[in-house]
């Protein structure tokens, strides 16, 4: 690129033919100025350094740490947030699954609790129809002995009143009444 | 105004004529475009850096920017121990591209134009390399010139040849970075006097090939800064990691 510009320059230089004239060639190559701009150079780049080096730099170098750090920090943060959030998560896990479990025991205790009592109130109901149903059988037997009496009696006067119709004579009751107990005994095992 | 393309990098003196000594340090129009130069970048950057926030401000973006893009140059080419030659790095680079920059403004004077004040430029970096790389390796700096891995009867050719590219190298950095700016502005201003001296009916086209190098010219003041920086690194990575 620089040999092409300085070919151009070339041709562009003899075509106009001033340029060695008459003002002395290139204003570069003349020595007046020289150490001046050395001067000059040298001073200006000088301070210049010193103020970036010294007062600018410092301060971008300081504000990209702060950012680096800063960027850092909310990194770890949020990872420190993410953390927590995550601990709390598991801990409201792990109290809701405790919670499921306790309620599942409660739902244990009081079925067992409710079947046993339930077995309790069935078995103190069967001992109690089962005593009913003794008494009512103890009298249910006192009542077919006691009928068995009347009965008994009953017979004697219906058997004398029918010897008595029938034969026309008094009938000795204790003989009817020997005789109708006689075959009761023998009779009741049937009934009772 | 003179149509000679040349007449653009005359050096006049501004105010009184100082001097020291016997010497003449007169204040000129190249020194202004220098002062120029330096208090636009301290302005930049005094702006830039004011306020420190975390989500950065357009020219705070700017400052902070340049400082990733040199730090990165000089970690690169030269390396973590070139940490503390940063603000000198940045600071030629800075100054070169607004000196350059500033050049492409019309009416302005083109400091790095001047072979001169190049040349006082690439002379400190090289003298500075020179004691940095004495400093660092001793006498065994000196075998940067020998490379290694070279039949022994080539060696004494190789010796001079390195020697002398070395010694060249001030005069390379500065003849760079001024042969670019001069030629850019002499070419500008050739085809500018071109558009004078065509008039309305043939100037149009010289007029849109000005526009054109124009943009080239920005690219180049860019490009030429950037290349002076970056062989400093290079130099300087000689000087701090003898690696030949």
């Amino acid at each position: 690129m620089v040999q092409n510009y300085l070919k151009f320059i070339g041709f562009f230089t003899l075509l106009s033919g001033k340029c060695f004239g008459a003002e002395g060639g290139m204003p570069q190559l003349n020595p007046d100025y020289w150490f001046s701009q050395i001067f000059w150079v040298i001073f200006i780049f000088g301070i210049l350094y010193v103020i970036l080096w010294r007062k600018i730099l410092p301060k971008i170098n300081e504000n990209l740490e702060n950012r680096k750090s800063q960027i850092l920090n909310d990194l770890d943060d949020a990872q420190k947030f993410k953390d927590q959030s995550e601990e709390k998560l598991s801990e409201y896990n792990k109290i809701i699954n405790q919670a499921k479990q306790e309620a599942k025991k409660i739902l244990a205790d009081t079925r067992k609790k409710i079947n046993r009592d339930i077995g309790n109130k069935k078995n103190q109901f069967n001992l109690e129809i089962n005593k009913e149903i003794k008494n009512a059988e103890k009298e249910i037997k006192t009542l077919k002995l006691s009928s068995i009496k009347d009965i008994n009696k009953i017979a004697v006067e219906i058997s004398s009143e029918i010897v008595r119709k029938i034969v026309g004579t008094e009938v000795n009751t204790s003989n009817v009444t020997a005789i109708v107990e006689d075959i009761s005994k023998k009779e009741i095992t049937k009934h009772l | 105004m003179s149509t000679n393309p040349m007449h653009q990098f005359n050096v006049y003196r501004i105010g009184p004529e100082i001097s020291l000594g016997k010497i003449d340090i007169s204040f000129t129009n190249a020194s202004l475009f220098m002062m120029i130069s330096a208090l636009a970048i301290i302005g930049v950057f005094f702006i830039g850096t004011k306020r420190k926030s975390i989500i950065p401000t357009k020219i705070q973006l700017l400052t902070e920017l340049s400082y990733a893009l040199v730090s990165k140059m000089i970690n690169d080419t030269a390396g973590s121990k070139a940490k503390p030659y940063f603000p000198f790095i940045f600071s030629l680079f800075m100054f070169v591209l607004f000196c350059n920059m500033l050049g492409m403004l019309p009416y302005t004077f083109t400091v790095t134009s001047h072979i001169i004040v190049t040349f006082a430029l690439a002379a400190a970096i090289f003298i500075g390399v020179t004691i940095i790389g004495f400093v660092n390796h001793g006498m065994g700096y000196l075998k940067l010139f020998i490379p290694s891995g070279v039949p022994i009867f080539l060696l004494p050719l190789i010796v001079i040849i390195e020697v002398i590219s070395y010694l060249s190298r001030p005069v390379s950095l500065s003849v760079r970075l001024f042969a670019n700016m001069m030629a850019g502005h002499t070419m500008l201003k050739v085809f500018g006097g071109f558009v004078i001296s065509l008039g309305l009916i043939g100037g149009w086209l010289p007029l849109s090939f000005t526009v054109a190098l124009t943009g080239l010219e920005i690219l180049i003041a860019f490009l030429q800064a950037y290349v002076f920086a970056i062989l400093t690194c290079i130099y300087l990575n000689d000087a701090l990691n003898l690696n030949h």
